[in-house]
């Protein structure tokens, strides 16, 4: 009897589920979907749908995430040393981090955006801010490796950068601290009217991508803090938002927030470009350091600059005016139209959106309501398209989608606020676990967005994973944006902190992403392209080891004659021309990281031997079944010695 | 509990002597380890080496279906192949001795054109599907055949160059 019922309730609860299998089947077709994990899960084998490039903030990293899956790909080092990968440890890639303060090995990576075309994303570059040593690099996304650095020179927290303009013709840096410009040693009491900030136009090569500073506007003292270029009909401006109006150099969480209202700086840049190219602007010392890798060659190299074009705004009128935002304004976005100025005041109950057109308007007809250092200041009221009112606490930074709505994080509430643009009501909101920071949509800062998803990047994560000491892992999480509320479907560890993002469609990239580097085409001028040309040879003290690298073996892998006090130095070769056939090699007791070596690339590593003996070099990358055997020795005689200098593969050195 | 503990010590007392043994084996030296490679190629009937065999009939798995050879050898192209082979196979292949992999002297006696262009063009599809490749890489210590990407045009000319290597 108590069998039977059993049964009855099996077959029951089995009747059941599967009915409600039916019923999810039906209802995933419709708005509200209820099996999350259908939605972000890619199968083993299947590629994401969306590239993520999330910044790295304090590791001074970028790091490539799949998306919807959430999954790691690479962490592209940038602005920090990676022993993993040798960067900034190669002979190569040191000049990368080069600067007018010599070799800085670190800074912090803030905002990653991707190169445009006619106003949509291209997918050639990732351009990065460095904050602390003011800098900006440009990530080549055929080789996903950082290719060009440029100091920014007048500048200090280099925040509101590196943000491109519709067809990438310039990327932007803009000052987060003003500094005494040029720098000089005065009481820094005397802020107010001796220090400026400077926004800075780079001028980005529509061939190479090679960047130049074509001029820096000097600015009041303020601080710069975000920016967004004009999009569309909006092309040909920049808007920064600026807090520290105040002009205060000390407790600025106090002294920073007085004024009511601070601005958004609208720079007609094309203006100052004319402006420029006519002669305009004067050229002042400066030093600077611009390092370029050159991938023929493989050899990054630094160069210091001398000068720089610097343009004092109140001598090109109409070419910088600013727009009353209240409450210290974080983010600065333009919406995909280029008619919407979105500017975030971090302290104030609404989020203010201005009016490109009324701007306009406002200009023609002169119409000002006073003026900061000779840059005219505009009525609020005259620029004001609208507010959305009250919609949480502490907005942060929108975003766009491609049927005109707004995104805005919350950062004191924590919470994702969805809204319309022109009518300014909230349509929906959902939490953030916890204090989100900024949000990123693909495609979200240019004129076409991909509006499928939203990634929000979180500053605090508290309770959502497993505990790992009193530093918990960063996080992100991603949101469903499809369909009329927003949907939480993910949350998944970052590394470092992620401030900001930039978002593609893979198929935007993949179809250039490089897989090897040809051989024949290496330029390298320590490359040894066969083993018959491998060769040891001795310069004084100096000695370069001319080495290759196949599946499994170093050509040569024994060497003699080597001698305490040399400088070594291996170039070595990876003569692989095979998709995802990396060799790794480091000595004993070399006193930097291993290489990491692409098949068809040379990289050089410095050696120098301490102790007389005969030691052991390896294939740190797992290359074949045969890549335990992959391994050599250097004989290291005293500094007197007479021990001839030879080397061998596959036959004892006589 | 008294068996248990005989039982227990039995174990021990086997335990050490098969410890015993190896020692006296140490002692002889390394001669034990040392087989030839040829012994590696397992337990078929086949006795000749795969380098050795003669298959001028197995055209391979990959690219290349079907070649013509001219009767006489394209003195430009093999110099062309002789160039490539020196800088993308001379890593592995030495022309007249074993190296990491065997030497191509003489290779048309054994394989047929076809086979030897795939092999080139298509070394992971080859191990995996042709017997002779895989029989191959095991003789040659798991020494994996690397790709290194040359087009049909240089491929054909290495077996232009092979061609002069008597």
């Amino acid at each position: 009897m108590k069998n039977i019922i059993k049964l009855a309730t099996a077959t029951l609860s089995m009747l059941l589920a599967f009915t409600s299998c039916n019923n999810s089947k039906q209802s995933s077709s419709g708005a509200l979907a209820s099996n999350v994990a259908d939605k972000v899960y890619v199968a083993p084998g299947e590629h994401d749908e969306f590239y993520a490039f999330i910044s790295g903030g304090f590791n001074g990293q970028l790091s490539v995430y799949g998306l919807p899956s959430g999954r790691l790909f690479k962490v592209i080092p940038v602005f920090s040393q990676d022993a993993e990968k040798a960067y900034g440890y190669s002979e190569e890639t040191k000049p990368m981090l080069n600067t007018s303060f010599g070799f800085v090995p670190w800074d912090d990576l803030h905002h990653p955006d991707i190169s445009q075309t006619n106003g949509k994303l291209d997918g050639r570059y990732v351009f990065v801010n460095g904050n602390n040593t003011p800098r900006i690099a440009k990530v080549d996304l055929t080789t996903f490796e950082t290719t060009e650095i440029i100091e920014i020179p007048n500048s200090a927290g280099n925040h509101s950068s590196s943000y491109v303009t519709d067809n990438t013709e310039y990327v932007v840096a803009g000052t987060r601290f003003a500094v005494p410009i040029p720098q000089k040693d005065i009481p820094i009491k005397e802020y107010k009217g001796n220090f400026k900030g400077t926004l800075s136009f780079i001028k980005v090569n529509p061939e190479d991508g090679g960047m130049s500073i074509k001029f820096q506007l000097l600015m009041p003292g303020f601080d710069y803090d975000k920016a967004h270029p004009g999009r569309g009909k909006s092309h040909g401006w920049f808007f920064f938002t600026t807090y520290n109006t105040e002009e205060a150099s000390t407790l600025l969480e106090v002294n920073a927030s007085q004024n009511d209202k601070d601005f958004i700086a609208a720079v007609n840049w094309k203006k100052i470009e004319e402006y420029v190219n006519n002669g305009g602007g004067k050229t002042v010392p400066a030093n600077y350091a611009h390092n370029v890798y050159d991938e023929p060659t493989q050899m990054a190299t630094s160069t210091l600059k001398k000068e720089v074009l610097i343009v004092d705004p109140a001598e090109v009128p109409g070419a910088v005016y600013f727009l009353p935002t209240p409450k210290s304004p974080h983010g600065c976005d333009v919406d995909p139209t280029g008619e919407y100025i979105v500017g975030s005041g971090k302290l104030s109950a609404n989020v203010t959106v201005h009016s490109y057109t009324k701007m306009i308007d406002a200009i023609e007809n002169k119409k000002f309501a006073g003026e900061a250092y000779g840059i005219p200041i505009l009525n609020f009221e005259d620029v004001l398209a609208g507010a959305v009112e009250q919609p949480g606490l502490g907005p942060l930074h929108t975003e766009f989608d491609n049927e005109g709505n707004a995104y805005t994080s919350f950062f004191i509430s924590s919470e994702i606020v969805k809204w319309k643009l022109g009518t300014w009501e909230v349509v929906d909101r959902q939490p953030c676990y916890y204090s989100v920071g900024h949000l990123m949509i693909p495609g979200g800062n240019s004129q076409k967005p991909f509006g499928k998803y939203v990634l929000a990047m979180n500053k605090i994560t508290k309770d959502r994973y497993l505990p790992t000491g009193p530093e918990v892992t960063q996080s992100a999480q991603l949101y469903d944006i499809s369909g009329n509320k927003m949907e939480l479907l993910l949350d998944f560890p970052t590394v470092g902190e992620p401030h900001y993002a930039a978002g593609c469609p893979a198929d935007i990239i993949k179809p250039h992403s490089k897989k090897i580097f040809s051989l024949e085409d290496n330029k390298h001028p320590f490359a040894t392209k066969s083993e018959l040309d491998t060769k040891v040879i001795r310069d004084g003290n100096t000695v370069h080891i001319y080495m290759t690298t196949i599946r499994s073996h170093f050509s040569p892998d024994n060497i003699e004659g080597i001698k305490v006090g040399d400088k070594v130095y291996f170039h070595v070769t990876n003569l692989e021309q095979d998709y995802d056939v990396p060799h790794g090699v480091s000595m004993i007791g070399a006193n930097t990281s291993e290489l990491l070596i692409m098949p068809g690339q040379t990289e050089t590593f410095l050696w120098e031997p301490k102790q007389v003996g005969v030691w052991p070099f390896y294939c740190t990358d797992f290359c074949s079944a045969l890549h335990q055997e992959m391994q050599g020795y250097v004989r290291v005689s005293g500094p007197q010695s007479n021990t001839p200098l030879k080397w061998s593969l596959g036959e004892d050195i006589e | 509990m008294t068996t248990r503990l005989i039982f227990i010590s039995l174990c021990f007392a086997i335990f050490l002597m098969n410890c015993g043994g190896k020692e006296d084996k140490k002692k002889e030296g390394f001669s034990y380890e040392k087989k030839t490679a040829t012994e590696h190629t397992v337990k078929t009937a086949e006795t000749v080496p795969a380098s050795k065999q003669v298959a001028l009939n197995n055209k391979g798995v990959g690219p290349i279906t079907s070649i013509e050879l001219d009767a006489e050898i394209n003195q430009d192209l093999a110099a062309k192949g002789e160039d490539v082979y020196k800088k993308m196979c001379t890593a592995c292949h030495r022309p007249d001795k074993k190296f990491i992999g065997p030497p191509p002297t003489g290779i048309l006696e054994r394989r047929s054109p076809e086979w030897i262009m795939n092999m080139i063009l298509n070394p992971e599809g080859m191990v995996q599907k042709d017997p002779l490749a895989k029989a191959l890489l095991i003789e040659f210590n798991g020494s994996p055949m690397a790709n290194q990407n040359l087009t049909q045009e240089e491929a054909r000319a290495v077996l232009e160059y092979f061609r002069t290597l008597k």
